[in-house]
């Protein structure tokens, strides 16, 4: 599963961090690192962005981003 | 000894991060997260003692300062916010570089009290380079709001590293960090043993076990030395679920932008009226001082009705609204509203092709669009950097406010009743909205056509939400946005007050040099629904936004024989003596809106991207969609009425 199919109000296990270059780094910056806890907060305006608690702050991705975060 | 600074300091690396210093001066750099308060504390600590500029051939903003302590000399480098020393954003990198190669004595590594998992991850990242490390835990006082106990003695054990526990907004703790730089400063510290560069040139696996044993440390020192109220916690969340969510979100926005375009407006009439009334008061008595010295009517004329009446309308119609819209904009700054609206915005501009923080440097736009494009820079991609910079123009600045608010009161707000004091409130409002839209539209067009390409990724941090500090709003807004762009205008505004006189009054044949630029233009004006004259001040405009409607008067006064514009009505007398109409006051607000940038935004549009070929750009396409725009409302208008 990945983090862009968990449900408002979850929270998952990152499992792997599958993207690449750029982002990945930004993602481990983030503290998206296998075993961490990601809570899905909500949903923004169209669905577009989420908001997830990760490590203690509220960071907001897009589907695109969060589809390479896959997820226990 | 392997691979170390020493080792592998390039010379021209060393130019770059070598600052400087005598022999009681010690330099102290200041790293941290985004958002931990960094700024707050460097400017604590250095106050008015501060330089801005760029990293050499870097776009990206250094700030120096300097503090004494102690009868010793401390020079301040703030480092760009950072993540991590692994990614590859251009702030990291400089934040990278100079923690490798600078000549520092002390690091600050400036941490959020409230968020301390993530922001140790850094922390220990900087503590693998250099043991000169301070850890300075920011926002005590929020953590405490919200029931965060931290463990500062358990901690500081632990990591082995001087902690101090700050809320430098208020100066908490700021003597202790004075005091613990000063101890590090002195130190000795054998530099080649730990300043190990090796760390950062893994490979991108080891670095990610780096990372995952970094966070996983940082998680374990969370639950031993931080304690935290879950209810407590949840208060920014329950916030944002109705600041952010996707029914409200967009509406409270726009009502927001509203209320405070009214508070602005609203707020500047009376303190417009009286500096109007004692600044055109003080014309009458400069005219009589100016008779008594005998002073010919030539030089009488540039200096009074010229440079002293421009000036006089610049500052009685600029200074108050910017003195109220300013603070209000900083205090929803510092509030952390933002990037809530980047938020609520994202889906628009990722549909335009844009970057999402595109939004920020857009709302920069409102204050002034030089420190917008400016601004621009948070966008690492170049290409949706340069479509941030070619469209940022397209929000009206505070320069061109007060048109706007000027025009929509003399022409709009006719009813009598109090619906008149919401009109240039509502038509502000609309201004943006057809301002964004239109940023929206160039945006999309430009990202098909000449800056293809895919809306690059986006992470974006919603910071907790801080009691504002009234203190610092006011002293920022005021003094760095409100005097400096009052200054600019006025600086602007005298000497383009004495050429309009000049031109209005220096006669060719039967009519002055002015008259016949207006006659000239007056054709094209004309078909765009405006006048020969209104070119002439847009184009006089061109340094400066605020001296269109001065430069367009004294156009106007030199032909006709009305003399007053004091008032809102009289205002209007004199445009609609001269053939306005509703559409000429719709096209104008529009034109101003859409039309060229100024100089000096044009100017940094040229530092920024270092290409005229996109300077142009950022030219040709606002003043083309102006006057297409203008056209079509124009001949809409001629169609109905």
């Amino acid at each position: 599963m990945n983090l862009v199919d968990v449900g408002v109000g979850k929270t998952v296990k990152v499992k792997r961090n599958s993207a690449h270059d750029y982002l990945k780094e930004r993602f481990l910056a983030l503290g998206l690192t296998k075993g961490a806890d990601v809570e899905v907060l909500r949903k923004g305006p169209k669905n577009n962005l989420t908001v997830y608690r990760i490590r203690g702050a509220m960071i907001a991705l897009r589907d695109e981003e969060s589809r390479f975060i896959e997820v226990l | 000894m392997g691979l170390t600074a020493q080792s592998v300091r390039l010379e021209s690396l060393k130019d770059i991060y070598e600052i400087e210093k005598s022999d009681k001066q010690y330099i102290v750099a200041l790293a941290g997260n985004p958002n931990t308060g960094k700024s707050t504390v460097f400017n604590y600590l250095t106050g008015l003692n501060q330089h801005t500029g760029n990293w050499p051939g870097k776009t990206v903003v250094s700030a120096r300062g300097e503090y004494k302590y102690k009868n010793n000399e401390y020079i301040m480098v703030d480092l760009p916010g950072s993540y991590s020393l692994f990614t590859a954003s251009k702030d990291e990198e400089i934040t990278r570089d100079f923690l490798c190669y600078g000549n520092y004595d002390a690091v600050v590594v400036v941490a959020d009290a409230t968020c301390l998992e993530r922001n140790l991850n850094l922390v220990l990242q900087i503590s693998k380079l250099t043991k000169r490390i301070i850890l300075c835990i920011n926002l005590i006082d929020e953590a405490e709001k919200k029931n965060i106990t931290i463990d500062r003695q358990g901690l500081q054990n632990e990591l082995n590293i001087p902690i101090v526990l700050t809320a430098a907004r208020s100066g908490r703790g700021m003597n202790e960090l004075k005091e613990a730089i000063a101890n590090m400063a002195f130190k000795q510290i054998d530099y080649e043993e730990f300043n190990n560069l090796s760390y950062l040139h893994y490979e991108p696996e080891i670095r990610e076990r780096i990372t995952e044993n970094n966070y996983n440390y940082a998680n374990e020192l969370k639950q031993k030395y931080v304690k935290e109220d879950i209810n407590k916690l949840n208060r920014d969340k329950k916030i944002d679920d109705f600041i952010t969510s996707k029914k409200f979100g967009i509406p409270i926005m726009l009502t927001l932008l509203g209320l405070i375009f009214l508070i602005t407006v609203q707020g500047a009439n009376i303190p417009s009226q009286v500096l109007a009334d004692l600044l055109f008061g003080l014309q009458y008595k400069l005219d009589v001082v100016f008779t008594n010295i005998g002073a010919n009517d030539f030089i009488r004329g540039i200096l009074v009705d010229g440079v002293y009446r421009s000036l006089a309308w610049v500052v009685s119609v600029m200074l108050p609204p910017m003195a109220i819209f300013f603070p209000l904009f900083t205090l929803f700054e510092d509030l952390g509203y933002l990037p809530r609206v980047a938020f609520n915005l994202d889906h628009l501009f990722k549909k335009a092709g844009a970057h999402g923080k595109m939004c920020l440097s857009m709302c920069m736009g409102f204050g002034c669009n030089a420190a917008g494009v400016i601004g621009c820079r948070i966008i690492d991609s170049p290409r949706e950097r340069l479509i941030a910079i070619i469209t940022n123009n397209l929000v009206p600045c505070n320069g061109r406010f007060p048109l706007i608010i000027v025009l929509s009161a003399a022409f709009f707000a006719f009813t009598g009743t109090f619906i008149d004091s919401i009109i240039p409130a509502l038509f502000i409002t609309l201004m943006v909205i057809i301002g964004v839209f239109g940023t929206l539209s160039v945006s999309y067009l430009l990202s098909k056509t000449l800056l293809k390409g895919i809306p690059s990724t986006f992470t974006l941090e919603l910071p907790p939400y801080r009691a504002p500090q009234i203190g610092r709003i006011i002293y920022t807004s005021i003094i760095d946005r409100t005097i400096f762009v009052l200054s600019r205008a006025v600086v602007v505004a005298a000497p383009a007050g004495a050429i309009t006189w000049l031109l209005a009054n220096i006669y060719l044949g039967d009519m002055s040099i002015l008259a016949h630029g207006g006659n000239f233009l007056e054709p094209l004006g004309r078909v765009i629904g405006l006048d020969g004259f209104i070119l002439i001040a847009f184009i006089a405009g061109f340094p400066a936004n605020e001296i269109v409607i001065p430069v367009l008067l004294m156009a106007y006064m030199s032909t006709g024989t009305l003399t007053d514009f004091e008032s809102v009505d009289s205002l209007r007398q004199i445009l609609v003596s001269n053939g306005w109409t509703a559409l000429t006051a719709i096209n104008v607000m529009l034109f101003s809106l859409l039309h060229w940038p100024c100089s000096t935004t044009l100017w940094t549009i040229k530092k920024e991207t270092g290409s005229l070929k996109w300077t142009f750009a950022a030219f040709i396409i606002p003043t083309g969609i102006a006057f297409l725009v203008c056209f079509v409302t124009a001949a809409i208008y001629r169609l109905f009425w």
